[in-house]
């Protein structure tokens, strides 16, 4: 092959090298060059090299802090993934109820963020909230603002009722995706409806779960408005999550310097995970779980 | 394997099957258009071949899924090997069906595709693996077997197809809905050639759907024409095309199709427009006692050209003459009918007026479109 070469091609990139310089590298030095030194004053600062990192490695809040965030978003993916898939496959196909099912579906996901927070403080309130009221009423004690189990169970509900319908839109997307001839195959094919799930509604949703996964991954992780506006990371510091914490950090303390060296973790982390989690759906969906693999060997072995 | 029956059979969709026309459910179908699939009865033989042919739309895909059970019919009654099926769903019916698209379980083997529905029965595992290979060896796909279905090209994941159809023994008939249409040229030809040889193999009762006629012509013992729903001749190649018993048939069926023509009959033959036609007396008898408007059909093959001014030939325009090596296809226009002959390519036509025979052995006639028995 031969190739022209063509310097001047690159001038081509410029435009939008000068875009994401703007929009996305240059915030980022930023941060980077604010979690090397300290800042004593805005004249005044000093070359720390990576103090703050180690710092930052070391503070036991922060491990708290972390430790729960690991926590409410894997239970987030636990319980919203699941769901989500379960209501697009209950939801009706074609007709108004379809119509009807969808609208409603997608009701909480309009609502802004801090307005769900709210809706759920009052909701949740013993005294005049019907949630709290009613259970409270029922012999459940139930005091979100005192309980740090009741207000991580609140804050967590929340979150599945906001969101569970993002994840249902997104496979019921997938599952309207699926041409008729396979539900007629595995019809023909005597396919129970476990299998029909399992062989044909799941890897055809393959794709549209794993966007599922990753935006409810990144959005749990980053949760911040919800907890603040219902607990505000209360009581005492049961959900306080990693923004909330940082958002104490770099504003409530103006501790810069430890607070991007934190940034710049937190974002690590997100893209580690992520990659984690692309990954390994991509190796199920593609490569096939344990027992297609075994099947796939005793086919072989008879062939030989 | 099994011997497909209909009984009265007729589908108009938006009606509830059992629901006498006319109740309130559902619009009845007030005259035959409304039906996908007009009023018929048919036996298809056990071990047979049959390829519904017709134009897009014209109902045989509703037929095909009636007889899977995808479609419950409005009317009439599905029998195989003589107990009625009418009610049941295809699981109970014990077919097998090859799609347009091929449908394979995406993160099964090769091996566990074919393995699947044996397995959904809960046959032992050793009898699954002799079934496999079995139909592996005449799929002739051994070697892929303990691959991913899903990386394999499109041929072969319509094989698997009708794999998962043949590891069934007790399968009462495999049916196609036009299994070749994302097949390149190519691989349809070995495709087809092997389905014929499995056919012969097993004897095996399929029914195949296609709009080509060739693909129906070359694959199926018996070929059910059909067209706006109605079944218009069943028959094999032969009788299609001499004896189309519909001039749609004969219009369908051959490359091009059949010449067609209004003819007029008076008390002493037959004209086509201005000029008269020779027929024989046994021929003229039986048309004198046809109902409907006269048509005569014959086949470019069978148009042969005349001298000037023969006795019962035709005299026509000629519009254009195609060269297709083996023979030249002629175009010409008699009295505002336009027909089309077959002619030897060594033929030398001048443009203006040549001379047709129109009345040969083979030449049918059709009243009301039905074809006239002589």
């Amino acid at each position: 092959m031969n190739k022209p070469i063509n310097q001047k091609a690159w001038l081509l990139v410029v435009p939008v090298f000068i875009c994401v310089a703007f929009s996305a590298i240059l915030p980022l030095m930023t941060v980077v060059n604010y979690s090397v030194q300290d800042i004593i004053s805005p004249t005044q600062h000093v070359f720390v090299g990576t103090e703050w990192f180690r710092a930052i490695m070391n503070d036991g809040d922060l491990r708290g802090a972390l430790g729960r965030q690991i926590i409410f978003s894997a239970c987030v993916l636990l319980f919203e993934i699941p769901l989500g898939v379960g209501l697009a496959l209950a939801m009706p196909a074609s007709g108004w109820r379809a119509s009807a099912a969808l609208v409603v579906l997608a009701m909480p996901l309009l609502i802004p963020w801090n307005v769900v927070g709210t809706i759920w403080q009052i909701f949740g309130r013993p005294d005049i909230g019907l949630l709290g009221y009613v259970l409270n009423v029922s012999g459940i004690e139930y005091n979100y603002t005192a309980s740090p189990t009741a207000a991580w169970v609140t804050v967590l509900v929340m979150d599945i009722w906001h969101w569970t319908p993002l994840v249902a839109l997104l496979c019921y997307a997938g599952l309207r995706a699926i041409p008729d001839a396979f539900y007629q195959a595995a019809e023909i094919d005597g396919a129970s409806r476990f299998a029909v799930f399992r062989y044909i509604e799941l890897p055809k949703m393959r794709g549209v779960l794993m966007i599922a996964v990753l935006l409810r991954f990144m959005d749990s992780f980053m949760i911040y408005t919800e907890p603040f506006v219902l607990t505000g990371g209360g009581p005492g510091d049961s959900t306080t999550f990693l923004s909330q914490y940082l958002t104490q950090k770099a504003v409530g303390q103006f501790d810069l310097g430890p607070a991007a060296a934190f940034s710049l973790i937190y974002f690590l982390i997100i893209l580690l995970l992520c990659f984690i989690l692309y990954n390994w759906m991509e190796r199920v969906g593609k490569g096939g779980p344990a027992t297609t693999g075994t099947a796939a060997t005793t086919g072989d072995d008879h062939a030989q | 394997m099994a011997r497909i029956e209909f009984q009265n059979l007729a589908h108009a969709y938006g009606v509830k099957p059992g629901v006498k026309p006319g109740a309130h459910h559902g619009p009845a179908p007030a005259s035959l258009e409304d039906y996908a699939l007009q009023p018929m009865s048919m036996v298809w033989e056990d071990g047979g071949a049959y390829a519904l042919l017709g134009p897009s739309g014209c109902g045989k895909s509703t037929l095909l899924n009636i007889v899977s059970g995808l479609v419950t019919p409005s009317e009439g009654k599905v029998l195989f090997d003589g107990r009625d099926v009418t009610a049941m769903s295809p699981r109970e019916r014990n077919i097998a069906q090859v799609f347009q698209f091929p449908v394979i379980y995406d993160t099964m083997s090769v091996f566990d595709n074919l393995a699947f529905p044996l397995r959904n029965r809960k046959i032992a595992a050793a009898e699954v693996r002799k079934r496999v290979h079995e139909v592996a060896e005449i799929l002739d796909m051994t070697r892929e077997l303990p691959r991913k279905a899903s990386n394999l090209s499109a041929d072969a994941k319509q094989k698997i197809s009708l794999g998962r159809g043949l590891v069934r023994k007790d399968v009462a008939a495999i049916l196609f809905d036009e299994p070749l249409t994302v097949i390149d040229p190519h691989m349809k030809w070995i495709l087809r050639r092997q389905l014929k040889k499995i056919h012969q193999q097993l004897k095996l009762t399929l029914i195949y759907v296609t709009h080509d006629q060739v693909e129906a012509l070359t694959f199926a013992d018996e070929v059910v024409v059909m067209t706006n729903g109605r079944v218009v001749q069943k028959g094999g190649p032969e009788a299609l095309f001499l004896r189309p018993d519909h001039s749609f048939v004969g219009y369908f069926i051959g490359s091009p199709g059949m010449n067609l023509c209004p003819v007029d009959l008076d008390a002493d033959g037959v004209k086509v427009g201005s000029q008269r036609l020779q027929l024989d007396a046994n021929t003229l008898a039986t048309l004198k006692h046809a109902n409907g408007t006269l048509t005569l059909g014959i086949r470019p093959e069978f148009v042969r050209l005349a001298d000037s001014g023969e006795a019962g030939a035709v005299k026509a325009q000629l519009l254009r003459t195609q060269q297709l090596g083996n023979y030249q296809l002629v175009t010409a226009q008699c009295d505002g009918n336009v027909f089309k002959a077959k002619v030897d390519p060594h033929v030398q036509l001048n443009e203006g007026s040549l001379w047709l025979r129109l009345a040969a052995p083979e030449t049918v006639f059709f009243a009301n479109d039905e074809r006239i028995a002589r």
